[in-house]
């Protein structure tokens, strides 16, 4: 009650100050993915506040927060995407497997072949659906010929669990499918590219409740193979995919841990309050 | 029960004020659309207008007048020797025999003025006609044979009914003995109207019989192909650089400030540039379809560039995030992806641009493409003028000849207009991608 009333009289930093440090483990054994003291700004503002996370292996986590807390940002800064944005400048440690990503001898290009990235609104390419999932192999040349490259877009439409759906039409549009099939494409084509970590940005909110089920059970099964680490705005979403939780606040990453301990025993008053709908 | 009561009164009485707007609201609409469709009729009135009184006045520049002549080619009468050379046959006196077939069909002539009258009837063309036949066959000296020669301007005239013979003979250029003449030589069938081959074959002439398109077509394809050459792979890099790669700040706000003002630049400004860069300053030939494309280059590059710019920035930005979260360069987002799906926008920006090129006459003025120029140009380097300069050339023309070719050669233009427009619209439908 008492933060709610301050905040008013307060600057974001020195709300973000008092937000005090993370609670809960950041770190895991053997992250594939971590970020150390990372702080984002888009031009003056600063968007994210010395975050410390890991992302494991074999694992998803999942990231929550009140709109407009930085969980894109975060997420846009693990495969560089944030470059594309001019304003946009990344202080802090963002490691894969051990190596600095912001590194100078880094190429973005290679790191976004190994960390692929799923977007909220599913973007398929002009293309025909093959076309589509076939051309990350193609740009990155993990295929010698063409039975290889189809063998590639095969496995990977199956993968995502659309091959049934769209084996009879691999030359159709990939936009002329429904948007929840155009998500589960967008997934195949991010697959495709055998990356190591997959990031997935509300890949949900566009869809209806029963293609959100399939995403989430690929999801679950793409775990096995994968590290992915997913931004939704639904509690529910997050409790059913994920194994660890983590709860962001203006920027700041307040409360990290196991998805049943953030749910059912919260342990900052804050992602108590945004779990229990209370606030956000 | 109050309230309740309000409620439908309430919502009964906004339905009533909706229904009462109605009315007026389709009256408008109806109105508006009234508007668009006389708008719309009134310009395709005025269009076909236009090209109905162009054809009209062309038309017959399709056609020409021919005279089927008795020509004797004696070699005394051609002032040659024997075995002549080239030059000699060139400079030999084919009028000489012309008059003397004339004089042979139409024997009672016997006046000077007269004759004189009768020697107008044939085309100043109807020699080279002859020199030309010689040269390619100079067997044909001391051979007899019939041959269908130009008719003069009047004649041709008078054979397509332009010359108004209620005038009094004063009055009129063509005259009651050569139009007996031409009675008679209609009744023997020995004058005719035939397809105008000469049109599309030479280049400008003095005489409007001899006087063809096709130099100034020529001209103009070639000064067009050195325009589109420069300017599309300029333009389109161009818009690419600054629509993709450039970093935003006061330089490029600069350039595009600019770019913007040069599209707004009169084209004449650019012929005086051209002059003074091209001609002046690196001494291209002057006249040449190589400087007038480089003159239109710099008038259609900021057309092109800003109709690009607009068809990239049209390109969802989701596509281009796609492509990059898969590991595409810059590069390759922007030529895999981006460009293909902007390509039909830029096509039709390049296409106005090249629409406006070809219409362009005051720039063209200004490095020379006025000069009078009878060859047909060969190569970027030629002297040569374009349809819109030939088109201004020959409507100053008094002759009757002149002013059919002016409507034929603005026709040649539309023509020339239309079917770069298809080939454009077939490009696009081509990339095209409603998908
Ligand atoms: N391109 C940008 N330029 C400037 N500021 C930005 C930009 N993108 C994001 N921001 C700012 O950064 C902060 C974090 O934005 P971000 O998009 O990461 O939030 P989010 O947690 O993903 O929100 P949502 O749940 O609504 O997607 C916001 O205050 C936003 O205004
Ligand atoms: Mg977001």
């Amino acid at each position: 009650m008492n933060l709610e009333q301050d905040q008013a009289e307060q600057t974001i930093d020195e709300i973000v100050a008092s937000l005090g440090d993370t609670v809960g483990e950041t770190r895991v054994e053997n992250p594939k993915m971590s970020a150390t003291g990372v702080d984002v700004f888009y031009a003056d503002k600063q968007a994210i506040y010395g975050v410390d996370l890991d992302i494991a292996n074999n694992e998803v986590i999942a990231m929550i927060g009140p709109s407009g807390c930085g969980k894109s940002t975060l997420l846009r800064c693990l495969n560089r995407m944030n470059d594309t944005i001019p304003i946009c400048r990344v202080t802090g440690e963002l490691t894969l497997d051990g190596e600095d990503i912001y590194n100078k001898d880094t190429d973005p290009v290679l790191l976004r072949a190994r960390v692929g990235m799923v977007f909220q609104k599913p973007n398929p390419f002009p293309k025909s659906i093959y076309e589509n999932v076939a051309y990350g192999p193609r740009l990155h040349g993990l295929s010698r010929n063409k039975a290889d490259l189809d063998d590639i877009v095969v496995t990977s439409l199956r993968k995502a669990g659309i091959y049934n759906e769209v084996k009879d039409r691999l030359d159709a549009p990939g936009t002329g499918l429904s948007g929840g099939q155009q998500q589960r494409l967008c997934i195949a084509r991010t697959i495709a590219c055998s990356p190591e970590v997959i990031l997935m940005d509300e890949p949900c909110s566009a869809l209806d409740p029963i293609a959100t089920a399939k995403i989430e059970e690929l999801i679950d099964e793409l775990r096995e193979n994968y590290a992915i680490a997913i931004v939704t705005h639904s509690m529910q979403q997050a409790a059913r995919v994920s194994q660890r939780t983590a709860y962001f606040h203006l920027g700041k990453l307040v409360e990290v841990g196991d998805t049943d301990t953030i749910f059912t025993n919260p342990s900052h008053e804050l992602t108590e309050n945004y779990i229990t709908g209370r606030f956000g | 029960m109050n309230q309740e009561s309000q409620q439908p009164s309430s919502r009964g009485s906004a339905t009533e004020l909706v229904r009462a707007g109605l009315k007026r609201r389709y009256a408008r609409e109806k109105r508006f659309r009234l508007y668009g469709l006389t708008a719309i009729f009134g310009s395709l009135a005025f269009l076909a207008v236009l090209i109905i009184s162009i054809t009209v006045r062309g038309l017959p520049a399709f056609q020409q007048t021919f005279i089927q002549l008795d020509v004797t080619l004696d070699a005394g009468t051609l002032g040659l020797t024997d075995n002549p050379d080239n030059a000699a046959l060139l400079k030999a006196n084919y009028n000489g025999v012309i008059k003397k077939a004339l004089l042979a069909s139409f024997p009672d002539v016997k006046k000077r003025n007269d004759k004189k009258a009768l020697y107008k009837l044939m085309s100043k063309g109807a020699q080279y006609d002859l020199q030309r036949k010689l040269i390619a066959d100079p067997e044909l000296i001391g051979q007899s044979k019939t041959y269908w020669l130009p008719a003069g301007d009047d004649a041709n005239g008078y054979m397509k009914g332009i010359v108004d013979t209620t005038l009094p003979e004063k009055k009129r250029r063509f005259k009651d003995n050569q139009i007996a003449w031409v009675e008679t030589l209609k009744s023997e069938k020995r004058i005719a109207q035939r397809f105008n081959k000469t049109f599309f074959e030479r280049g400008d002439s003095r005489e409007p019989e001899m006087a063809g398109i096709r130099g100034a077509l020529f001209g103009s394809i070639l000064t067009l192909f050195v325009t589109l050459m420069l300017s599309f792979p300029v333009a389109v890099a161009a818009a690419i650089y600054l629509e993709e790669f450039a970093p935003k700040n006061k330089w490029t706000d600069l350039i595009e400030v600019n770019i913007n003002n040069l599209a707004a630049v009169p084209s004449i400004v650019f012929g005086l540039l051209g002059l003074a860069v091209f001609i002046n300053f690196f001494h291209l030939p002057r006249s040449a379809p190589l400087v007038g494309g480089l003159v239109l280059s710099l008038m259609t590059l900021p057309t092109i560039i800003i109709s690009s710019r607009a068809a990239l920035k049209s390109v969802p930005p989701s596509i281009r995030d796609a492509a990059l979260g898969l590991g595409a360069s810059r590069l390759q987002v922007v030529f895999h992806h981006v460009l293909p799906l902007a390509l039909p926008g830029i096509l039709t920006g390049t296409i106005i641009g090249m629409a406006q090129a070809l219409g362009e006459t005051a720039p063209l003025l200004m490095i020379g493409m006025v000069a009078f120029i009878v060859d047909v140009p060969t190569s970027l380097t030629d002297p040569a003028t374009v349809l819109p300069v030939q088109i201004f050339q020959w409507a100053d023309l008094p002759e009757k000849g002149f002013v059919e070719r002016t409507s034929a050669a603005i026709m040649v233009l539309l023509a020339f207009l239309i079917a770069m427009n298809a080939f454009a619209v077939m490009l696009r439908r081509k990339f095209e991608r409603k998908w």
